[in-house]
C-alpha cells in the first residue's frame, strides 16, 4: 500500500491485459525519486474520482542551446502532490524503426531512474521515446548523460517533429523504399529544424515502404512519403497454386477484391493487367509468397494530413506521384522536402498547418514553387464549377 | 560526480547498430513472411535466412523495470535484440528457431500477452489522458485498459474479417491516428468553456486566442482586455483553452467520449477513409467506461457478424450503407450525426435510392 489511497486505479490492475497502473507502481521501486510515481498515482486518482485533469498548461522549460524536447507539465495541486509539482516531459529521438539492443535500453532506464520518475512511454504517438516526469534541475543532467552517449532530444513545439516509419527493409519484403534509411537521413539532415523551433507551427514527416502505411503516415504527416513500384508485380505461378491448394478461394478474396479489377485467374494461370494495376497492395499482402511488388522502386509524396484541431482533420494529398529514392543521401527527396518546408514557412501563418495553408491558397502555388507540372494523379476529380483562376503564365503558353 | 560532456544536434544513433545479424545481413533482401500463430511470424530472405518475430502486448506506459524485464528476455534467446512496433507492441527478433518455444514459454509464464498479428485486434493506439494532460476530458489509458480486459481473445486468438484498429484520444487534438481507425473513442466537451476575464487580459494574446476559434465565435472585447464568446456558434473543440488557459473547457459532468468508426489508413482495396461518427457522446464512468466498452462490443460483433473476409469496418459499412450501419447495431441516429462544420456539402445525401 503506497501514500495514497487508490481504489479506482487498484481495479484497473484486474483484468488480462497489461495495467498501466501496476507500471506507474512498479516505478516506485526503481526510481531514485519514488515520490513522483507515488504521487502521480494519488492525482490520477484524484482524477478518476473527480472526471478532471490536474495538469497546468506546459511552461517554458528545456536544454540550454535548445527550443524544444521537452515539455514542461506541472501539477495544479503542488501541496497535495508535491512530488509531481515538476513533471515535465523528456522525448528522446527514437532509432528509426525503432530496434534497439537491450544494452542500449538498460543504459536509458539508468539514467531516467536516476534523475527521473522511471515511467516512460514506449513510444510516445510522434514515435519519439518519451520519459514522463521530471524536475527543471534534472534536465541538464539529463541531457548531459543522454546526448554524450549519442541519445539526443525530440522536437516539440513550432519545429521539425522527430521523423518516424516502418520497420521498412530491415524486415519487410514490401518496402519499396528504404524507410529507416530515409527517417534517419531526415532526422539528421533536419536537426536545426528539430532543435530550434522557427517555424509556424509543426511539420511532420513520416515514411512508409508500401501502400499499408504501418506508420500511419498518410493520417498525420504533413510530408508522407509512401513507397511504391512501376512495372509489373513479380508473380510465382506455382506458389499461387499453393495458395488455391490450401484453400484459398482466389477469385473472392482476390479477383473480386482488386480494387481496379486487373487481375483474372481461372484456376491455372494468375494474370494480371499491370497497366491497370493501381498497386494498392491488397493481392500481395494476402498472398506473400506468390506476389512481390515490381522492381522499379521509389515513393509517392503526399502532404497536408494533421488531425482535427483547428478546421477538421485531412488525410494528405497526393503532391508527386512518383520519385525515385535510391540516389546518394536522398537528394531528390530531400531538396523537394526543403522547397515544401520553405513555402509552407514563408506563407504560413502561426499555427497554420501545411495542409491548412494549402486549403487557403490552393495547390498551384506550391506545385509551382516546388516544380512540379499539374498531374491527374493529384486529383480525384477535376473540379465542377466553372470559377478558375488564370494567371500571366497561362496566357504566355 | 561530474556530468559527461554534452554535445548537441548528434541526432539518433544510427539504427543499423542495433539491428540482429541475420537482418544486416538481409536487410532489403527479403522474400516473404508468415505469420505462424496470431503473435509469431517468420521473415525469409532470398538467401534463404530467416528471422522470427514474437509480439507481444505492451500498456505503453511502461516501468523501467518492465523495460529490463524485456531485455532479460531479448538476452536469452534474442542476443539482445528487441524492437517495438508503431502500435506500440514489443517484438522479441529470434534468429535461432531452437529458442521460440523456449521464449514463448517464458513470456507466458511471466503474463505477457502475445499475439496482435493478421486480422485481429493489435494494440490499442492512445494519447495521455488523465495520467500526463493538461487538456484531457478522458482518461485514455483507463479505457484501453477497460476495453482490451474484455477483448484481449481477440488480440490471442480469436480472428476478425480483417484487423480492426482501435484507438482512444483524450481530447480532439488527437494525438495518434484517432480520426483515421476502424473504431475509436474520442473525447469531447458539449459546454460553452467559462471566461476567467481578469486572467485573460494578464496571461492570454488577444488575437492569437480570437484566431485559435474554428468556428469564429471569439471575438475581442478590448475595453476588458479579454474576450466574448458567442454561445451560438461555438462547438467547444478546446482550442481556445489550448492557446489561453482561463478560457476553461473543462466541465467534469458533462464532458464525455464520443466513438467514430470506419477509418482506414492503407491504400488497400479501397482508398484511405476518416472514421465518422457512430455514438455523439457517452459519459465518462471510471474506472471502466463500462457502457463504452459495451458499445465498441457491439460494433465488433455486428461488423464480424456481417462482414466479408478481408473487409475493414469501414469497407464494410459502406457496402451496406450507412443506413443498415445504424440498423444492425441499433445505434440512434441523431442530429449530432448530421454534419453541420466545413464537410456538410459532402456528406448529405444526394441521390433518391436508399434503403430502409
Amino acid at each position: 500500500m503506497g501514500k495514497h489511497e487508490t481504489p479506482m486505479l487498484d481495479e484497473l490492475e484486474k483484468g488480462a491485459w497489461p495495467s498501466f497502473v501496476t507500471e506507474i507502481k512498479k516505478a516506485r521501486n526503481t526510481s531514485s525519486m519514488p515520490e513522483m510515481a507515488e504521487d502521480e498515482l494519488g492525482q490520477v486518482e484524484k482524477s478518476f474520482q473527480t472526471k478532471r485533469g490536474y495538469w497546468k498548461h506546459g511552461g517554458i522549460v528545456g536544454v540550454l542551446g535548445y527550443g524544444g524536447g521537452v515539455i514542461g507539465r506541472y501539477s495544479s495541486l503542488p501541496e497535495e502532490f508535491p512530488g509531481i509539482a515538476h513533471f515535465h516531459t523528456y522525448r528522446i529521438n527514437q532509432p528509426s524503426g525503432f530496434f534497439y539492443t537491450s544494452e542500449a535500453l538498460r543504459m536509458i532506464c539508468d539514467i531516467w531512474d536516476k534523475y527521473g520518475s522511471g515511467i516512460t512511454n514506449v513510444h510516445g504517438s510522434t514515435g519519439d521515446l518519451v520519459l514522463l516526469g521530471t524536475t527543471t534541475e534534472n534536465l541538464e543532467a539529463l541531457f548531459a548523460e543522454y546526448s554524450s552517449r549519442g541519445w539526443d532530444l525530440g522536437g516539440s513545439g513550432s519545429a521539425m517533429r522527430t521523423p518516424s516509419c516502418c520497420v521498412g527493409m530491415a524486415r519487410c519484403e514490401w518496402a519499396n523504399i528504404d524507410a529507416m534509411g530515409i527517417c534517419n537521413h531526415m532526422t539528421q539532415h533536419f536537426q536545426d529544424e528539430l532543435h530550434r523551433p522557427a517555424f509556424p507551427y509543426k511539420f511532420k514527416i513520416k515514411v512508409s515502404g508500401c501502400a499499408c502505411d504501418c506508420v500511419a503516415a498518410i493520417a498525420r504527416a504533413d510530408l508522407s512519403i509512401i513507397g511504391t513500384w512501376k512495372g509489373n508485380i513479380r508473380i510465382d505461378q506455382a506458389e499461387v497454386k499453393n495458395y488455391a491448394d490450401g484453400g484459398m478461394d482466389i477469385q473472392s478474396e482476390i479477383v473480386d477484391m482488386c480494387d481496379t479489377q486487373c487481375i483474372s485467374y481461372d484456376g491455372g494461370e494468375f494474370k494480371i493487367n499491370d497497366e491497370q494495376c493501381s498497386r494498392c497492395m491488397h493481392c500481395i499482402s494476402k498472398m506473400t509468397k506468390a506476389l512481390r511488388p515490381g522492381e522499379e522502386k521509389g515513393a509517392t509524396i503526399l502532404v497536408g494530413s494533421k488531425a482535427p484541431i483547428v478546421v477538421g482533420s485531412l488525410i494528405s494529398w497526393v503532391l508527386v506521384p512518383f520519385i525515385k529514392c535510391d540516389d546518394e543521401d536522398y537528394a531528390l527527396l530531400t531538396e523537394l522536402t526543403e522547397n515544401i518546408i520553405e513555402w509552407w514557412d514563408d506563407n504560413a501563418k502561426p499555427r497554420e498547418r501545411l495542409g491548412e495553408l494549402i486549403e487557403v491558397k490552393g495547390m498551384r502555388p506550391l506545385l509551382e514553387a516546388i516544380g512540379v507540372p499539374p498531374q491527374p494523379q493529384q486529383v480525384k476529380e477535376p473540379r465542377k464549377d466553372p470559377f478558375f483562376f488564370w494567371s500571366e503564365s497561362d496566357f504566355a503558353k | 560526480m561530474a556530468l559527461p560532456e554534452r554535445q548537441t544536434d548528434v541526432g539518433p544513433p544510427h539504427f543499423e547498430q542495433f539491428l540482429p545479424p541475420v537482418i544486416k545481413k538481409n536487410y532489403g533482401k527479403w522474400k516473404h513472411h508468415e505469420i505462424i500463430t496470431p503473435g509469431t511470424m517468420v521473415h525469409v530472405a532470398e538467401s534463404g535466412d530467416e528471422i522470427y518475430t514474437i509480439r507481444a502486448a505492451s500498456p505503453r506506459i511502461l516501468s523501467t523495470e518492465t523495460i529490463r524485464d524485456m531485455c532479460d528476455i531479448a538476452e536469452k534467446y534474442c542476443d539482445g535484440h528487441l524492437r517495438f512496433t508503431t502500435r506500440n507492441n514489443v517484438e522479441f527478433l529470434i534468429s535461432d528457431k531452437a529458442q521460440m518455444d523456449p521464449c514463448l514459454a517464458e513470456l507466458k509464464e511471466k503474463k505477457y500477452m502475445v499475439g496482435g498479428m493478421g486480422p485481429r485486434i493489435s494494440n490499442v493506439i492512445h494519447t495521455q489522458g488523465w495520467v500526463h494532460c493538461h487538456s484531457a476530458c478522458t482518461d485514455a489509458s483507463g479505457i484501453v485498459k477497460a476495453m482490451m480486459d474484455e477483448l484481449h481473445e481477440y488480440f490471442t486468438t480469436k480472428s476478425l474479417p480483417n484487423k480492426v484498429r482501435l484507438a482512444v484520444a483524450c481530447c480532439v487534438n488527437m494525438c495518434g491516428a484517432v480520426h483515421v481507425s476502424d473504431i475509436a473513442v474520442v473525447a469531447v466537451h458539449r459546454k460553452v468553456p467559462v471566461i476567467d476575464n481578469a486572467m485573460v487580459g494578464k496571461t492570454c494574446e488577444i488575437p492569437t486566442t480570437v484566431g485559435s476559434c474554428p468556428t469564429s465565435a471569439i471575438r475581442p472585447n478590448p475595453k476588458d482586455r479579454t474576450v466574448v464568446i458567442n454561445e451560438d456558434k461555438c462547438m467547444y473543440c478546446g482550442n481556445c483553452f489550448t492557446v489561453c488557459p482561463p478560457i476553461d473547457i473543462h466541465n467534469p459532468e458533462e464532458d464525455g467520449v464520443a466513438i467514430v468508426v470506419g477509418g482506414k489508413i492503407g491504400s488497400l482495396r479501397t482508398s484511405p477513409k476518416f472514421s465518422k461518427l457512430a455514438i455523439p457522446f457517452m459519459y465518462n464512468e471510471p474506472p471502466r467506461w463500462p457502457k463504452v466498452v459495451d458499445a465498441i462490443k457491439n460494433i465488433i460483433d455486428v461488423y464480424a457478424a456481417n462482414a466479408k473476409k478481408h473487409e475493414r469496418v469501414g469497407e464494410w459499412i459502406e457496402r451496406v450503407g450507412w443506413e443498415d450501419f445504424f440498423k444492425l447495431t441499433g445505434l440512434e441516429f441523431t442530429y449530432q450525426h448530421i454534419d453541420d462544420f466545413t464537410f456538410m456539402r459532402d456528406t448529405l445525401r444526394t441521390s433518391a435510392a436508399f434503403k430502409y
